[in-house]
């Protein structure tokens, strides 16, 4: 899944006085309250933080109120959406006009019939709505299911992400990464993550690639560039 | 329009029902989308069919259910700047008009909206908040048996819808609670139809605490909760101590009250208030007809039995964390809380183990550790009042608690070189005088039982109250009189030192320690006023001072419940500190029945064996919160 990333920050935390008791739990406090929250400096969601190194001195700041500032290092874990990204959710509700994916949790994602690709029929049982691919009959999307789709667009006040099915690779992970005798071309291979949190799947090629960054990189550029004129 | 009006819409088979619900989709698509291109007829039309709200005959009703399904369908077309005005329609229309066929598909309609867009969440959210509140028309009739089958209806369906919302987009948890915060009735004096707005403001808040323990509680329970507690307080607050008490003619009491006189006639718009009521009584009746009080009342009322079926299941402990925290943040520091602190009370009786222990130590933490002198008086007022009222506290645990009080106390003195000095000594004179105040309710029971007895003993009594700080003579006159009798008594503490009181119920020396908030006069676990609240929830495990058994008084059963008669004037008659003695005189009467009672009983005396008690020296405690030496405006 793409849009997950760590980073090293440098942060400075201003600490008011009365908590000087407690730097410490002052701090932790402080980064706590960046959670889950878009974040226009990391240009991203912290999910999550990791204190590396604080500072053992801290300056005083002068004015009505003496804020020290103590200078900090962080691992920070962002969520950083970006349109035509390929995200992975959960379905949690079906419809035929629509279909709600939450992602990571805490993140939830839209994807409109228009958005869709024709190969996918909605088709309703027993009052239970699936789609299900005109090609490959066992390719189905359900309440429960995990799907791979591509970002339009997100909206960071409410971290609301409006996806798509159109492009061939998205679809039913379970589909797509395991069955690998129908599996085309292009590899899917998550981003290396330093934490090593997040899976890394390797699809056996067809094609035998080896895998190396820049080809890798070039593959998905040449999507990219595909997906952009299809549109 | 002219759309036929097709099946139902249920879907048993796939393609052919679906198939006209789709035909309806694309039709209000098509109306959506050619209203930017100019064309708003059909557009106009769906408007009008949502606004369509009174008195709707049946195919009334099924076209306005078929507009909003085909609308659910549509919504990834509804946008805000073309649509303003269906949009406006929409999030306007209250559930309690319709019946059950409109309210679930518009409910369906605002799920549907919510999710589509984020733009979109916040005023849906509102919508379904703002249905939490009966319209003013409908109020009578909701007030009535049949009343209630219809409030059911709309609210489960409204927390269904919330919760579904919350299923779709789980970071709209948090902007709920900020929905329901700032939706939260705030205006309770001038209200034209006062009753009406009681009743609408009690089921906000019945949402409130269902929100709290519905299905999305994990995320928005411990909000919800500290909002009912801000509440409580702002009703609280609200309450003006002249509503509560009509007492003129002690002596000095309301000297300093002049100055708030004007304030106080000009702020009261109840003109009920009768100031030729009897003096020295306290006046119910005026409280009673006091609109903010019933509904405080009716809300804790509320608030206790939401605990009770918290503890039923047995989810007590995780609302205890979150009323504890709240308490210290907002009760504790409200300047003279009058009863919403009750709540916490009642937590606790609920569970006296757990909870009551819990709230105990954690005052008594607060008292000891905290900087803030002011609270750390609070703390430790709340602690003293606690202790002497709970009677579902044992008696091991006050023993153990007041040790620790003690210790602390020792310590202070011990570093003190000093001498008595009211203002700088403060925290340490208010610790002394919470030690005394729980030692005149407890102290017979505690020497009842020996291992307690021994531990009474062994605790430094003396050292701490005879310092050079002399405690004796800073904390408040009355219960330091109290105090040493009951010591004198029971073999406790003696003082060579003879104090003569002169029945005073404060001093210059305990104003003085008590500061500008009189926290030398603060008991907030007194009798509560609000009629409901005490008669069903609190009075059972409240300790009057009139049933305490004193180390100096005959050893007679504990009075009966009878006693607690629906007289509140002689209720509060015996906590009420009199000054001329006049008006114990009830209370003399009172007591002389009891002296015969425990005469004929004859029961067989305890070791520290005083079985007389005159009325003359009945000694009053001074346990009602007295507002009578700080203004209001404070």
């Amino acid at each position: 899944m793409e849009g997950l990333s760590v980073s090293d920050a440098n942060l400075v935390v201003y600490v008011h006085p009365s908590r000087s008791k407690n730097v410490s739990q002052a701090i932790l406090r402080e980064l706590s309250s960046l959670l889950f929250k878009f974040n226009e400096t990391f240009d991203g969601v912290v999910l999550a933080y990791a204190v590396n190194a604080l500072d053992k001195h801290a300056r005083i700041l002068s004015g009505v109120h003496p804020y020290f500032c103590v200078r900090l290092k962080a691992n920070l874990l962002l969520f950083s959406p970006k349109p035509n990204m390929l995200l992975e959710g959960k379905v949690v509700k079906l419809m035929r006009e629509s279909i709600h994916v939450i992602v990571l949790g805490f993140s939830s994602a839209v994807i409109v019939d228009e958005d869709i690709r024709d190969e996918f029929r909605y088709k309703s049982k027993r009052g239970e709505g699936k789609y299900v691919s005109r090609v490959h009959k066992r390719h189905t999307i359900k309440v429960g299911t995990i799907i791979r789709f591509l970002v339009k667009s997100l909206d960071e006040e409410i971290l609301h992400i409006s996806g798509s099915l159109i492009p061939d690779h998205t679809g039913s992970v379970g589909w797509l990464d395991g069955d690998v005798k129908n599996s085309t071309t292009e590899s899917n291979k998550k981003r290396k993550q330093p934490d090593g949190e997040i899976e890394v799947q390797e699809l056996g090629i067809a094609s035998g690639d080896t895998h190396s960054a820049n080809n890798d990189r070039g593959i998905k550029k040449k999507k990219k560039r595909r997906n952009a004129e299809e549109h | 329009m002219g759309v036929e009006l097709a099946h139902n819409g249920e879907c048993h088979e796939m393609e052919d029902v679906n198939f006209s619900d789709s035909e309806l989709v694309y039709h209000v698509r098509d109306a959506l989308i050619s209203v930017q291109t100019g064309d708003s007829d059909s557009y106009h039309q769906l408007v009008g069919v949502m606004h369509h709200s009174e008195r709707l005959a049946p195919d009334e009703v099924a076209l306005l259910v078929t507009s909003l399904k085909a609308l659910s369908g549509a919504v990834s077309y509804i946008d805000n700047v073309h649509h303003d005005s269906l949009l406006n329609s929409i999030f306007g229309m209250s559930l309690w008009k319709y019946g059950p066929d409109v309210m679930d598909a518009l409910l369906e309609l605002i799920i549907a909206l919510a999710a589509s867009n984020g733009k979109y969440v916040d005023s849906c959210l509102d919508m379904l908040v703002s249905n939490f509140m009966p319209p003013m028309y409908l109020v009578n009739t909701l007030k009535q048996p049949r009343g209630l089958a219809k409030k059911e209806q709309v609210l489960s369906r409204v927390h269904t819808a919330l919760e579904g919302i919350v299923d779709l987009i789980p970071m709209a948890a948090s902007r709920l609670s900020s929905v329901v915060v700032h939706r939260m009735p705030t205006t309770f004096k001038k209200d034209l139809q006062k009753d009406h707005l009681m009743y609408r403001t009690e089921v906000y808040v019945e949402n409130i605490l269902r929100l709290e323990s519905g299905a999305i509680r994990e995320f928005v329970g411990s909000r919800m909760l500290m909002a009912v507690v801000d509440m409580l307080i702002e009703l609280d607050v609200a309450i003006g101590w002249d509503d509560i008490l009509q007492d003129d003619s002690c002596k000095g009491i309301f000297a300093i009250e002049l100055e708030d006189a004007d304030e106080v006639a000009a702020d009261d718009d109840n003109d009920e208030n009768d100031y030729a009521e009897l003096p020295r009584t306290l006046n119910r009746k005026s409280l009673g007809k006091n609109i903010v009080a019933d509904l405080l009342d009716s809300l804790m009322v509320q608030t206790f039995e939401h605990l009770e079926s918290c503890a039923r299941n047995k989810r007590l402990g995780e609302v205890f964390e979150t009323l504890l925290d709240s308490f210290m943040l907002t009760i504790l520091n409200t300047y003279k809380s009058k009863f919403a602190q009750f709540v916490m009370f009642y937590a606790c009786a609920l569970d006296p183990e757990k909870c009551g222990v819990k709230f105990a130590n954690t005052l008594v933490d607060r008292f000891v550790c905290s900087d803030n002198a002011v609270t750390r008086m609070s703390a430790v007022a709340y602690l003293a009042s606690y202790l002497a009222r709970a009677k579902f506290l044992s008696a091991a645990f006050v023993a153990s608690t007041l040790k620790r009080l003690v210790d602390w106390c020792l310590e202070y003195c011990e570093t003190q070189n000093g001498e008595m000095n009211p203002k700088a000594h403060r925290v340490f004179y208010s610790g002394c005088q919470a030690i005394m105040y729980v030692l005149c309710f407890r102290m017979r029971s505690l020497m009842d039982v020996p291992r307690l007895k021994s531990q009474l003993l062994v605790m430094p009594l003396g050292p701490v109250l005879k310092h050079k700080l002399d405690p004796l003579k800073v904390c408040l006159p009355s219960i330091v009189e109290e105090f040493l009798k009951q010591a004198k008594a029971a073999y406790l503490l003696t003082t060579s030192e003879t104090f003569i009181f002169e029945d005073l119920l404060e001093s210059d020396f305990s104003r003085d320690f008590g500061g500008l908030e009189r926290l030398d006069m603060f008991f907030p676990f007194d009798p509560c006023l609000l009629k409901k609240c005490d008669r069903g929830y609190i009075r059972p495990n409240f300790v009057y001072w009139k049933h305490v058994r004193t180390t100096y008084g005959s050893d007679e059963e504990d009075s009966s419940d009878e006693d607690i008669t629906e007289d509140f004037v002689v209720v509060n008659g015996e906590s009420f500190m009199e000054e001329e003695g006049a008006g114990s005189l009830d209370e003399q009467h009172l007591d002389l029945d009891e002296f015969d009672y425990a005469m004929n009983k004859m029961s067989i005396t305890p070791k520290n064996g005083f079985t007389y008690r005159f009325g003359g020296e009945q000694m009053q405690m001074p346990s009602r919160i007295r507002p009578s030496t700080t203004p209001e405006s404070l």
